[in-house]
């Protein structure tokens, strides 16, 4: 579904991304997890083609993001940065409406207005839909940009700490609703995640970033391991198995 | 507030808006009539529809500008826009001589400042929103620097000009609503209802720029060609009310954040007829009160500028910059 093949990204001649391949098959969820500066932002904005790479290349089913039409692309993949800040006074319905800008063009039909409805519900939103987005609490915004991207209604998902400023109830219900969607609607979907034991619990694949390249990547089992996870955070972590889960504690 | 009444305040406010809008018009050509129509008529028309022009092109431009920068302080006039144009004149009858540029078909002339501002815009343009500049002050800065050079370099050109040109450049810059070109209001007049036109049809994708660069991009849509296009557009409309009133420097950021503070919304079906409609309040219903009420016959300009300049002011220390 997504390949990435061989990709650097630098900025002032310092190196994010160096010799990035990544290949993800359809469906699935795929959590990026590593310590800050590990280059996992930058690597889903490359994949999200927000940002260009310097070398290599990004393919979403054999299409060069690079070359393929910006609309066509917005139809097949969404994302969800991590700043989220927006100057304009919008509604929570009118941001969840841009969702449905690349199949409608601001000439919303039925369809798109059936999705709205529903990502709104999804999210838990509907008795907020017509506040204006300075008036909602961090997490509620938070909400209410991933229904945005629900909304566009892609194959393939690609959110940036989607759990940022979420309590524990939003968190859970929201890492449960992105794997239903990978799991059941068999979408393609990849976290930037901090939580390794949310990874743990609920990704069928983690990668492992640090300094700008990819240092494993593959099942949780194969990765939640104390010494690997230890020299990657450069912090002591040890392994337990807890209720049937593998849980990282430190 | 449910939708549907947020909908009904917005009809409401258009339709006000829209009134004093159509009061004004009327008050400037009826109101205090000496003389007779068949010469008052004509003479207020042109007046009336070169004030109409400059609004539009000057509400237009500015929210454009503002969505494509996000942010509502800077417009293209603080950006010293204007001030390019009257270098421009400058370089032009400087460079050709004053004969020879009044011996050329006006519109001609018109045709090849228009184009040299839009590519010298495009270069300041593409130094100016590279991604190096991502800081408002920095650009603000730059923006004013910029503006005092450009006067600077014009005045230093109109000083060792020799008489003659000087009349015929001055005769050029300081056009005043008595003396608009018909010729040349009529051409104004369809070029700003042309980009005006194409402005309409890009609504859609001026909501999602709106939104920020990342979110454009990530909705598909062509991000860096369409701000590419827009810039020309705004570059366009601000040469066009300087070349028919002169330099008006705060006037778009009046209106435009009139706009913004009367319409509780963010999307430029609303927002774009909003500020123009205000700025046709203030242009022609100011003017309208300069002339025939106070029978002060002043530069309403200076009126403008005082009252945006203020506005100006209480923008940057209320730090709606972002």
């Amino acid at each position: 579904m997504i390949e990435v093949e061989g990709v650097e990204r630098r900025y002032d001649g310092l190196a994010v991304l160096s010799e990035v391949t990544l290949s993800l098959p359809r469906g699935g969820l795929t959590a990026i997890i590593g310590p800050n500066g590990a280059g996992k932002s930058t690597l889903l904005s490359v994949m999200g083609r927000l940002q260009k790479p310097d070398a290599g290349r990004v393919t979403l089913e054999g299409m060069d993001l690079a070359q393929a039409s910006g609309r066509l692309v917005a139809r097949k993949l969404a994302l969800l940065r991590q700043d989220n800040h927006t100057a304009a006074r919008l509604t929570v319905r009118d941001l969840v409406a841009f969702g449905r800008y690349p199949h409608s063009r601001g000439n919303p039909g039925p369809e798109d207005h059936a999705q709205v409805a529903r990502a709104l519900a999804i999210l838990g939103l509907e008795p907020l839909a017509d506040r204006f987005l300075d008036q909602l609490s961090g997490g509620q915004r938070q909400r209410a940009h991933i229904a945005m991207v629900l909304a566009q209604d892609t194959e393939c998902i690609l959110l940036d700490e989607p759990l940022n400023n979420l309590d524990i109830s939003h968190a859970v219900r929201i890492i449960t609703l992105v794997r239903e969607a990978a799991q059941a609607l068999g979408k393609t979907v990849v976290v930037v995640l901090h939580d390794i034991n949310m990874a743990a619990a609920h990704c069928d694949r983690i990668v492992v970033m640090k300094g700008g390249r990819i240092l494993r990547h593959g099942p949780p089992a194969e990765l939640m391991q104390a010494e690997f996870l230890s020299a990657v955070y450069e912090t002591p972590i040890s392994v337990h198995e807890l209720a049937g889960r593998l849980v990282a504690v430190y | 507030m449910a939708p549907e009444i947020r909908k009904r305040q917005i009809a409401r406010r258009l339709a006000l808006l829209t009134l004093l809008a159509v009061l004004a018009a009327a008050a400037f050509l009826l109101l205090n009539a000496r003389g007779s129509w068949d010469f008052l008529l004509p003479f207020r028309g042109r007046k009336l529809a070169a004030l109409a022009v400059v609004a539009v092109a000057i509400a237009l431009s500015t929210v454009v500008f503002q969505t494509v920068t996000q942010n509502r302080i800077l417009t293209p006039a603080i950006m010293g826009f204007d001030a390019l144009y009257v270098l421009i004149q400058t370089g032009l009858v400087f460079g050709l001589g004053a004969g020879r540029v009044s011996a050329l078909d006006a519109r001609l002339v018109f045709g090849l400042e228009l184009g040299a501002m839009v590519l010298f815009a495009l270069l300041l343009f593409r130094w100016m929103f590279g991604p190096a500049a991502r800081n408002l002050h920095l650009l603000m800065l730059v923006g004013i620097v910029l503006g005092t050079l450009f006067r600077s370099i014009s005045g230093f050109l109109q000083r060792i000009i020799d008489p003659d040109s000087f009349t015929v450049l001055q005769d050029r810059l300081f056009a005043s609503f008595n003396a608009v070109d018909p010729g040349l209001l009529t051409l104004s007049a369809l070029i700003v209802a042309g980009l005006a036109l194409v402005l309409w049809r890009l609504v859609p994708e001026l909501d999602v720029l709106a939104l920020g660069r990342e979110a454009a991009i990530g909705l598909g849509v062509p991000q860096e060609r369409l701000v590419l296009g827009l810039l020309v557009i705004v570059t366009m409309l601000v040469a066009l009310s300087t070349a028919l009133v002169g330099p008006v420097t705060f006037l778009g950021l009046l209106v435009a954040n009139l706009a913004y503070l009367l319409m509780p919304t963010a999307r430029h079906a609303v927002l774009l007829p909003a500020a123009a409609l205000i700025a046709l309040i203030t242009l022609i219903g100011g003017q309208t009160l300069l002339e025939r009420v106070l029978h002060y016959d002043t530069a309403l300009a200076v009126v403008v500028e005082f009252a945006g300049g203020l506005v100006f002011i209480l923008l940057v220390i209320r730090g709606v910059a972002r």
